[in-house]
């Protein structure tokens, strides 16, 4: 002790050096507990059950798209085009389901001309798929960088959004479609039933699959895998069409939550859903990050709005917060790594 | 003899467990082509780095003009006239000749430039040069050697009195070379002095007044071309005493069939990587139990050799047979399925993943046999092969979830082998198997590339080291410029007969004929 009080400020940096890596694996989830701390004795009604499943419903949606952008995160990609997939995505669920593009509350949800929710729901994940599939080879083919492919993305499924419902939203589901979106198991929200199941079976993938090790691999160091025998390319391609499928996914249950489609659903998704991976510890430059980090992040963002919500804070100055909190987190990561790498 | 232009003396540079640079002092006249000589690691680089202000000496001193200087920062070399070009230029690619040229001093008032005025300035260096390129071109469309003569032009804009030049020539064509040659004679008349570092004797024997030879960070001799001749320089640049602690056992033993054999290799050049060594017509045969070593100066194009083989890079023409079958390979994936592997020069930019734990790193090409069900892995194999490799090969580590990174470079490197072993190739490559390790985990590495021989594995062992090669090879072929040179058995072999292999051109054996053509008239 007193030698390491006479090496004075040498011990203490290394001290703080050596807990660095466990601070920036545990910090999402420390903030986590602390933000719900203050937020419960600011405001008791945060904690009350009803609230929390609220919290937890708002994010599934996003939450869901989450988990897809963390195995491109993971690969050192990104993924700017969910939000116009996801409404994509949603309409042509909603066609299915009516049969038509007709939009009203009219009758027609139960004169049986439609499809129903299953078929719905394939469709959706059809287009998700479909649509991830085409930017994966896009990025692995003609190796356009996946900012500009999904950036390219991000208009052109609003503009099939826009050309699909242009009379329109399609509202006015029947009751067992509108069960994925606004139905409850017990006392929980389906679509956080779904967030949950997809994170588990998503980080199973990730820990214990051959896949999930050539994610990260491809991530961490691209030349590396290439040369120990990694189908590079089969991979990246593969993460596109994951976050499409959950892009698509995400579209039916928002659809079903809110008894309609429409082109303009999932407007700026891509900052939040970003942000969450981010937050939850997953580095941009790939190779770092965890599904459990990810479901964090997702929750933390979820639990800051509502939070300030509920202490009536003016709504710009949530956005304002998440973009401050997602620069501070990714400036805490290059620190850690500056610091390990010496 | 005129007093020095530049002066080092008793440069000593240490980096942590090696001593790179011990007193080594270099003079250079004004007006003079001085070469700088020696073998791979024997010093050159360090010596440069600290010339050019990038790295800083342990002890000793520099005097340019009878000043003592001290560098801090490159900045500091350039301000005093000392200008370096390194190997891997340093060109904005994306920005035209001109502003290249004029880097941070282009002309103009205030924060505006004046195009007009950087454009004749540039034209005045150029012309100065007698060289003919476009200065509102952008060097991307520049050919290599054109990219270095910018870096000429811009070292002459800066008034410098001494350009370093570290190995000018290897990327160059014989037209280039030329050129180059009469350059450098064109700034010696000017009065500048041109530091050469090269392997290239040849290109000594013809370019350079004088020559300082490097070994191990000593300096071993200097004098005048023309005094010297080839022999004495590969004389003081062989011959390192270097504390073996791993000697092969007698090789009494059985080779087996031919395992790998490469037949016509040949490579163009490829715009995406314009400085590597183009391959010439590459043909050997390696035996199962057998250990190649390929040897070669920098350059020379093992590391492309290895590269090829593995289908790491396109290759243009030639044929692989492993084991006696002729097969296709397009990329890694397909050389690992039939039975080759490749451990890279650079372990960290091209082998690890640093981020991740030692047993994810080990078992990254071994996945397949690990399964547990379907595509899950194995926990439990996975341990039981970290935990089999660990023993056999004594990888220190806290615990198979350890990051990789926080091994150390000798542990890491059994972290590759062990990630081959896993898969039990009947090739294995290995480029410069014990770079940047210390002595004891190099002996254990030879001594693992032993195992694996007598176990059956055909290996072509790749280094810049010629005592290792000696000591691990069976059978060892040289390289230059693209080519094999030659292939010695292991008791013909010496470092001396190597080392001419791997630096003269047979064709040219005499050294400096006598006109090499016109002069440039500046």
């Amino acid at each position: 002790m007193t030698e390491l009080a006479a090496r004075g400020p040498e011990a203490a940096r290394s001290a703080f050096a050596a807990l660095l890596p466990l601070l920036s694996r545990y910090a999402p989830a420390v903030c986590l507990v602390l933000l719900m701390i203050v937020f419960a004795i600011l405001e008791p009604s945060f904690l009350s059950p009803l609230n929390l499943f609220n919290v937890m419903r708002q994010i599934s949606i996003e939450g869901l798209i989450a988990i897809g952008m963390t195995f491109v995160i993971l690969t050192a990609g990104i993924d700017l085009s969910v939000g116009s997939l996801l409404a994509v995505a949603g309409l042509v669920a909603a066609m299915i389901a009516k049969g038509s593009t007709a939009s009203s509350f009219s009758l027609s949800a139960s004169t049986g001309q439609g499809y129903g929710w299953f078929a719905a729901m394939l469709g959706a994940v059809a287009v998700g798929l479909a649509g991830g599939f085409v930017q994966g080879l896009a990025i692995t083919r003609l190796k356009v960088p996946p900012f500009v492919v999904t950036l390219g993305g991000l208009s052109v499924f609003r503009g099939m959004a826009l050309m699909i419902s242009a009379s329109g939203p399609i509202s006015g589901f029947d009751e067992p479609y509108r069960w994925w979106g606004q139905g409850r198991i017990g006392p929980v929200p389906v679509p956080v039933i779904i967030f949950l199941v997809v994170a588990a079976v998503a980080f199973v993938v990730l820990r214990y699959t051959r896949y999930g090790r050539q994610v990260y691999a491809v991530g961490g160091n691209r030349e590396a895998a290439r040369l120990s025998g990694v189908n590079v390319r089969r991979i990246l391609l593969s993460v596109y069409v994951i976050i499409g499928l959950l892009s698509g996914l995400a579209g039916f249950v928002l659809s079903a939550r809110l008894n309609s489609s429409e082109a303009v659903a999932g407007m700026g998704y891509e900052l939040n859903v970003i942000a969450s991976v981010v937050i939850g510890g997953t580095s941009l430059f790939g190779g770092v990050g965890t599904i459990f980090g990810t479901v964090v992040g997702s929750i933390l963002i979820g639990v800051l709005i509502n939070g300030l919500v509920l202490m009536d804070v003016n709504p710009y100055v949530q956005q304002i917060t998440i973009g401050l909190i997602l620069v501070a987190v990714v400036a805490f990561d290059q620190f850690a790594k500056s610091r390990r790498l010496k | 003899m005129a007093e020095p232009l530049l002066r080092m003396e008793h440069i000593t540079k240490r980096f942590p467990g090696v001593l790179a640079l011990d007193e080594v002092s270099l003079e250079v006249l004004p007006g003079e082509a001085h070469g700088l000589l020696g073998e791979n690691g024997a010093g050159k680089s360090t010596l440069l780095k600290i010339l050019s202000g990038a790295y800083r000496p342990d002890a000793g001193t520099i005097e340019l003009g009878g000043e003592q200087l001290v560098l801090e920062r490159p900045f500091d070399a350039q301000r005093r006239g000392i200008v370096t070009i390194y190997q891997e230029f340093n060109l904005i690619p994306t920005m035209t000749v001109a502003e290249n040229v004029f880097l941070g001093r282009e002309p103009g008032r205030g924060p505006f430039v004046s195009w007009a005025r950087l454009r004749d300035e540039t034209v005045k260096v150029l012309r100065r040069l007698a060289l003919d390129i476009d200065p509102m071109m952008l060097v991307s469309d520049l050919s290599v050697g054109e990219q270095q003569m910018v870096e000429i032009a811009r070292a002459l804009s800066m008034d410098s009195r001494i350009i370093v030049m570290d190995e000018p020539t290897s990327a160059l064509s014989e037209q280039e070379v030329e050129r180059l040659f009469r350059i450098i004679r064109a700034l010696k008349a000017r009065g500048l002095s041109v530091v050469f570092v090269t392997h290239r004797l040849q290109e000594v024997m013809r370019i350079c007044d004088r020559v300082t030879v490097l070994r191990d960070g000593r300096r071993v001799g200097a004098g005048k071309v023309g005094e010297l001749v080839v022999d004495d320089f590969i004389k003081m640049m062989v011959g390192r005493s270097r504390t073996q602690l791993f000697t092969r056992l007698g090789d009494h033993r059985a080779l087996g069939p031919v395992a790998l054999k490469v037949d016509g290799l040949w490579h163009d050049r490829d715009p995406s990587n314009p400085h590597a060594t183009l391959l010439k017509d590459i043909s050997f045969e390696v035996r199962a139990g057998e250990i190649l070593g390929l040897a070669g100066l920098m350059g020379a194009g093992r590391t492309e050799t290895a590269r090829s083989i593995f289908g790491a890079d396109r290759r243009q023409r030639g044929s692989i047979e492993v084991n006696g079958r002729k097969i296709d390979i397009r990329s890694p994936v397909d050389a690992i399925r039939h039975g080759i592997g490749l451990v890279p020069e650079d372990r960290k930019q091209q082998a690890l993943f640093l981020e991740l734990a030692v047993r994810h790193n080990l078992a990254i090409s071994s996945l397949g046999n690990l399964r547990l069900a379907g595509c899950f892995v194995s926990d439990a194999a996975e341990l039981e092969l970290v935990e089999r490799f660990r023993k056999a090969l004594d990888i220190r580590m806290a615990s198979p979830d350890a990051k990789v990174a926080d091994l150390s470079g000798g542990n890491q490197q059994k972290v590759v082998l062990a990630r081959w072993l896993a898969l039990e190739p009947s090739v294995l490559i290995v480029d410069e198997p014990t770079r940047g390790i210390d002595i004891a985990a190099k002996a254990e590495v030879h001594e693992q590339l032993d195992l694996m021989a007598r176990s059956g594995m055909a290996i072509i062992a790749i280094s810049s080291e010629l005592p290792e090669v000696l000591a691990i090879s069976d059978r060892i072929i040289t390289m230059r410029e693209g080519r094999i040179t030659g292939s010695l058995a292991r008791d013909e072999a010496t470092e001396e007969a190597l080392m001419h292999m791997m630096a003269i051109d047979p064709a040219a054996a005499s050294p400096a004929p006598a006109g090499f053509g016109k002069e440039a008239g500046l």
